[in-house]
């Protein structure tokens, strides 16, 4: 019966790796277009307070970050265990945000200027009294509209 | 001279390895943004020109000592029955005016939504996080009641329509359908929140 003749019996067929590299771009691709660059390294510890009746922040390019929190361990030494305000790169002073703000929106082009919104990330950790002087030389430069940054989530479990 | 036939193939194997490798990088250097939070409007630094008389009994004070204790409308309250006293609030409608409110009536608490204001205010050594959950009380009470009108308007939910009219990527025709409705069910409970200034000391 030669017309059923075995196939070459013994090593399995190899499997076509010809598609994978279509998989990874495929992949590649997707994290390419989620991902987006860090601008500034934390100094502060920031672990923001969880709420669950956000508002998700659209619009990147009219955000103007402010981070609060104690300084991170390697700094401890330096600026001490009080919370401190982050404004891009470095810490400041209350005094500094206003002058920040103003120069943050002259960077924006004409028509985002009067549409800025100001994220605070605040550490859960972080007193009041610092945040009301922030938001006191907020509305001393008129920058009104404010977004508490938070994690979704649960509000209570602010509280333990 | 023997011809040669075309160009000769080039070996794609290493492709793999190079996407993989950008693959890995990009990987490494993603951080998915979690950036959502509580809009609030500051009020602006210049007193309005005409002194607002406001009845004591418009006024919803919540006072936060620096224990993260509540002290509402001069009573001493647990955190959870914050948003329930808020809506009760907001929604007490006590001179018949509003017809869609679904209070008690009370005379001695406020008149109408669009009258009653809810004032906040909190000591320097008050946690923020504490200040956070007073706040998420505050604005869940609103969206509840948001909520429940726009249920009975439009068969959905407030919150659901406000982030589908915010998010950018809503065709505009729909987006201009929604931004009446969402107007109309803002204009039903106006968000007044004022932030008294922080007092000191004790």
């Amino acid at each position: 019966m030669a017309k059923f003749a075995k196939k070459k019996d013994g090593d399995l067929p190899a499997v076509s790796t010809a598609s994978l590299p279509d998989i990874v771009f495929m992949l590649l691709f997707f994290f390419m277009t989620v991902t987006t660059m860090k601008d500034s390294s934390l100094l502060v510890q920031n672990t923001l307070p969880n709420a669950s009746e956000v508002k998700k922040l659209e619009k990147k390019d009219r955000v103007v970050y402010i981070y609060v929190g104690k300084p991170i361990k390697e700094y401890q030494k330096v600026f001490g265990t009080e919370p401190k305000i982050q404004l891009n790169d470095k810490f400041a002073d209350v005094g500094e945000v206003g002058t920040y703000i103003l120069a943050e929106r002259a960077k924006k082009p004409q028509e985002l200027q009067n549409v800025l919104t100001t994220a605070l990330k605040v550490d859960k950790d972080a007193n009041m009294g610092l945040i009301s002087d922030i938001k006191q030389e907020l509305r001393k430069v008129n920058a009104l509209k404010v977004n508490y940054t938070t994690y979704e989530g649960n509000a209570f479990n602010n509280i333990n | 001279m023997p011809r040669r036939k075309g160009a000769p193939e080039v070996n794609a194997g290493s492709m793999a390895d190079i996407a993989f490798l950008l693959l890995i990088f990009f990987l490494v250097t993603t951080t998915i943004e979690t950036d959502a939070g509580l809009d609030r409007m500051l009020p602006p630094i210049e007193p309005p020109d005409t002194d607002v008389v406001i009845k004591q009994k418009n006024i919803f004070t919540v006072n936060i000592n620096k224990n993260g204790q509540l002290l509402v409308e001069d009573q001493l309250m647990e955190l959870k029955d914050l948003r329930k006293a808020a809506v009760s609030f907001l929604d007490n409608g006590a001179d018949g005016s509003c017809n869609y409110c679904k209070g008690r009536k009370d005379p001695s608490s406020s008149d109408n939504p669009s009258k009653a204001i809810v004032s906040l205010k909190n000591d320097r050594e008050t946690k923020y996080a504490t200040y956070i959950t007073v706040q998420n009380e505050l604005v869940g009470a609103y969206n509840d009641l948001r909520n429940r009108e726009a249920q009975r308007l439009f068969g959905r939910d407030f919150t659901e329509m406000e982030a589908e009219y915010l998010n950018p990527e809503t065709p505009s025709s729909i987006r201009d359908d929604l931004k009446d409705k969402v107007k109309r069910v803002q204009d039903m409970f106006p968000q007044k929140l004022s932030e008294a200034e922080t007092s000191t000391g004790s």
